[in-house]
């Protein structure tokens, strides 16, 4: 332990401690903009610097250890001088738009320059001179906004190991990108949109597509079909103001019909599907001795991941849709037969708390209705930011179901949309399908939680099936080397992209705070707790749809509608292809 | 390797055999200094040497064998002046904009070589005989305005003597 005093308050803390850490210990809150809790402090603003007594020059208390005995100064003349000095230099350098820009009262700098008191720029402000990036489906980036704060660089190649962008160039041309000129869209860039996340700034945003839904409820010729993933009922009211975890599922679809929407459905439904395919899938590999384990396949950030980095673990993957994609694949038919309407006149959008789902439904083979099965995907922020744009007053509405058709769901989707869920969905289901009895004890509590790597034995009709889940690829790589190296003990594997899963999805409420994204993922097992249904196959509305239109799991409109194959996207396995076609020609 | 650098566009590396050279030398300048301390900007240094800049599919190879990702590896590449991705004339032209040369001119040889040579500043001529680098300082401001034609430095030059100048150069 390590003794210091901070203004003049003495503080013990562990050794290796830095000063900013420290300081919070006497209720100070160091100023500061490159430095975010979760990721490793890299020194580049300089807004947190402090004094050390006997020391000849100002220090950075994110990156700066305690000494014993040190004399530390976090509020001087000179401190508050320079701090002010660095602001105004960033804002000389910043487009002032605050007005138009999408993050309003989440931008840091924003709230920096009002808590150091910054009242002028006294620096000739400079006109924006780098060029938008929105090659990318998923997210906008423009470096004009950005203060090279590095925290985008950290969260990709720290957390995500994803590495997809650096700094590229010097001085005053210094940006952030995938380098060679190249769009964030051609690079290996997974879309996970954590970067969102810990920008402080508008410098990553999703790519929105709220004009078009505005189009599409407003033709009277357009049948609109909505559908939301599991984890933005645990958000969406914390964007719109209400207490974080809040669930709003019946608020939701209230407002969605409010909005417009013509069919509020859930995507909670397709979940519930998902399971019911992947299960049976997972059966039959472990009955007939496919490849196991096996790897679950509703996270688009986790199979573009896999693509690029993993391309060799392909027949790991379970060939199950996304939930958004197989509820894609429905609205266009099974809906679109039971409601009498033609299909060409279904939009089908998506609210999700995802940027990579902007992404998957834009993927070439996802039209197997005949149609573009997902049309528009909205992020929970921009479905708020609709509902704030319509005057709605979301605190007030009335909790109400979505249409049951597509929307019942059970206890067992909703919590798809926390790290764990969707393997402890799919244990509940997969003993039913083993042992045809019901499993008694469904809260698989050792799946649960926040930890990077969970693992556990389930005992299934005398078979002791081994699971692992891993949220935030950083840490599904080790997961996924023993697989390579022939080593992987287990049967099945959970990995979502995002550390938190979806809970702490790129379309997310802004911030990186995994407490945050916690209380999301318990409020979803208290809504599953609280489910007179907890178990997918219990789920009146998946009966009727293998009644009335799909017949069996797994079966041939299934193996259609539902299920899908994927491509190696890393650079040699491309070219290969290249190759390949020229020489068929 | 093979597949990534014969399929790639490679300028100055067209032929099958030039890109079978290309191939061998790059296996061996990667394989000989792999291990070695700041190993990217050496492999990245030889290969400039050989190829007189550094082509994007050749880049992609080196991240690849180096395991390093291919946006680590272009920080590292635009951090440094020396390097390039873009071709370079058979000689290369300095023109300062350092104050001096700033002052007396330099702005006015650079009008000169984009008028009368089609040639701007990180460009090369059609022909591929001269490319244009802006400079910082050559170190002899008494001189100015600068200009370097590969190691031929001319002093006091005058738009009107870019043409005579260049011309010398086969
Ligand atoms: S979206 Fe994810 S993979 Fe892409 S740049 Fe951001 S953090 Fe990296
Ligand atoms: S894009 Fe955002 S997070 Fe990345 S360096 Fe710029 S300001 Fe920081
Ligand atoms: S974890 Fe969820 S939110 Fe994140 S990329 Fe995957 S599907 Fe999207
Ligand atoms: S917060 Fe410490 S240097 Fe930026």
């Amino acid at each position: 332990m390590v003794t210091l005093t901070i203004d003049g308050e003495q503080v013990t803390v562990a050794e290796g401690t830095t000063i900013m850490d420290a300081a919070k210990q006497v209720s100070i809150r160091i100023p500061s903009l490159c430095y975010l809790q979760g990721l490793i402090p890299h020194g580049a603003c300089g807004v947190c610097v402090v004094e050390v007594e006997g020391e000849r020059t100002i220090t950075r208390s994110c990156v700066r250890p305690v000494q014993q005995g040190m004399k530390v100064h976090t509020n001087t003349p000179t401190l508050r001088n320079i701090r002010e000095m660095l602001v105004e230099l960033l804002l000389s350098n910043h487009p002032a738009e605050c007005f138009v820009c999408e993050r309003g009262e989440t931008c840091e700098l924003k709230d920096l320059a009002s808590t150091l008191g910054v009242k002028d720029i006294r620096f000739d402000t400079k006109p924006p001179k780098f060029e938008v990036d929105d090659s990318s489906v998923s997210i906008v980036r423009n470096p004009n906004k950005c203060v090279l704060c590095g925290r985008c660089i950290r969260v990709c190649s720290g957390i995500q190991t994803v590495e997809a962008i650096d700094f590229v160039n010097r001085g005053d041309t210094l940006i952030v990108g995938p380098g060679a000129d190249k769009g964030l869209g051609e690079s290996n860039c997974v879309n996970c949109g954590q970067c969102i996340h810990v920008c402080p700034v508008a410098a990553i945003t999703e790519k929105s597509c709220i004009n078009e839904v505005w189009d599409a409820i407003d033709n009277a010729e357009k049948h609109v079909v909505v559908q939301e993933a599991p984890a933005v009922r645990v958000a969406l009211g914390e964007e719109l103001g209400l207490p974080p975890g809040t669930l709003v599922a019946g608020k939701m679809h209230t407002a969605l019909r409010k909005l417009g929407f013509d069919t509020v459905f859930d995507t909670n439904f397709a979940a519930d599907l998902t399971i019911i395919e992947e299960g049976n899938e997972l059966v039959k590999r472990v009955k007939e001795g496919g490849t196991l384990p096996m790897i679950t396949s509703c996270c688009p950030g986790w199979i573009k991941f896999m693509e690029e980095f993993y391309p060799d673990l392909i027949p790991n993957v379970s060939t199950c849709k996304s939930p958004q994609q197989m509820f894609g694949a429905l609205a266009k038919t099974y809906f679109a037969g039971a409601a009498n309407i033609d299909p060409s006149r279904i939009v089908s959008v998506s609210v999700m708390p995802c940027t990579a789902k902007k992404y998957e439904a834009q993927r070439p083979e996802m039209c197997s209705s005949g149609y573009r099965d997902v049309d528009y995907v909205l992020t929970t922020r921009e479905i708020a930011r609709m509902i704030r744009e319509a005057g709605i007053n979301f605190a007030e509405l009335p909790d109400k179901p979505a249409e049951s058709l597509m929307g019942a769901y059970s206890g067992a989707a909703t919590i798809f949309g926390t790290t764990g869920g969707v393997m402890e969905a799919a244990i509940r289901s997969a003993y039913k399908i083993i042992t045809g009895e019901e499993l008694e004890k469904i809260d698989i509590m050792p799946v649960r939680g926040m930890s990077g790597v969970k693992i556990a034995t389930v005992e299934i009709g005398g078979l002791k099936v081994k699971v692992a889940v891993a949220h935030g690829l950083g840490n599904a790589r080790p997961i996924l080397d023993e697989i390579r190296a022939g080593k992987s003990p287990y049967h099945f594997i959970e990995i979502m992209a995002c550390p938190g899963g979806c809970v702490g999805g790129g379309g997310q409420p802004i911030g990186f705070d995994m407490a945050i994204r916690s209380l999301r993922g318990e409020t979803l097992y208290s809504e599953d707790k609280f489910s007179t249904v907890r178990k997918s196959h219990e789920n009146p509305s998946i009966k009727k749809i293998y009644e009335d239109y799909l017949a069996e799991p797994l079966g041939e409109k299934s193996h259609h509608l539902l299920h899908t194959k994927y491509t190696p996207q890393d650079n040699v396995s491309k070219l290969k292809n290249i190759l390949a076609n020229l020489k068929s020609r | 390797m093979t597949t990534s650098v014969l399929a790639g566009d490679i300028k100055g590396f067209e032929s099958k055999d030039q890109k079978l050279k290309l191939y061998n030398k790059l296996q061996e300048i990667i394989d000989g200094h792999r291990n070695a301390v700041g190993a990217p900007i050496r492999i990245m240094q030889l290969t400039q040497e050989y190829c007189g800049y550094l082509p994007l599919p050749v880049l992609e190879v080196i991240s690849k064998e180096l395991d390093i990702s291919f946006s680590q590896l272009y920080s590292i590449l635009s951090f440094y002046h020396f390097f390039t991705t873009v071709p370079k004339g058979k000689y290369v032209i300095q023109v300062c904009k350092g104050t001096a040369c700033y002052v007396k001119g330099g702005q006015k040889i650079l009008d000169s070589l984009h008028k009368e040579f089609n040639l701007a500043p990180g460009g090369i001529t059609a022909d591929g005989k001269f490319s244009l680098d802006m400079v910082r300082c050559l170190g002899c401001c008494g001189l100015s305005p600068v200009m370097a034609v590969g190691d031929d430095v001319y002093r006091k030059v005058k738009p009107g003597q870019i043409k005579d100048i260049l011309t010398g150069y086969k």
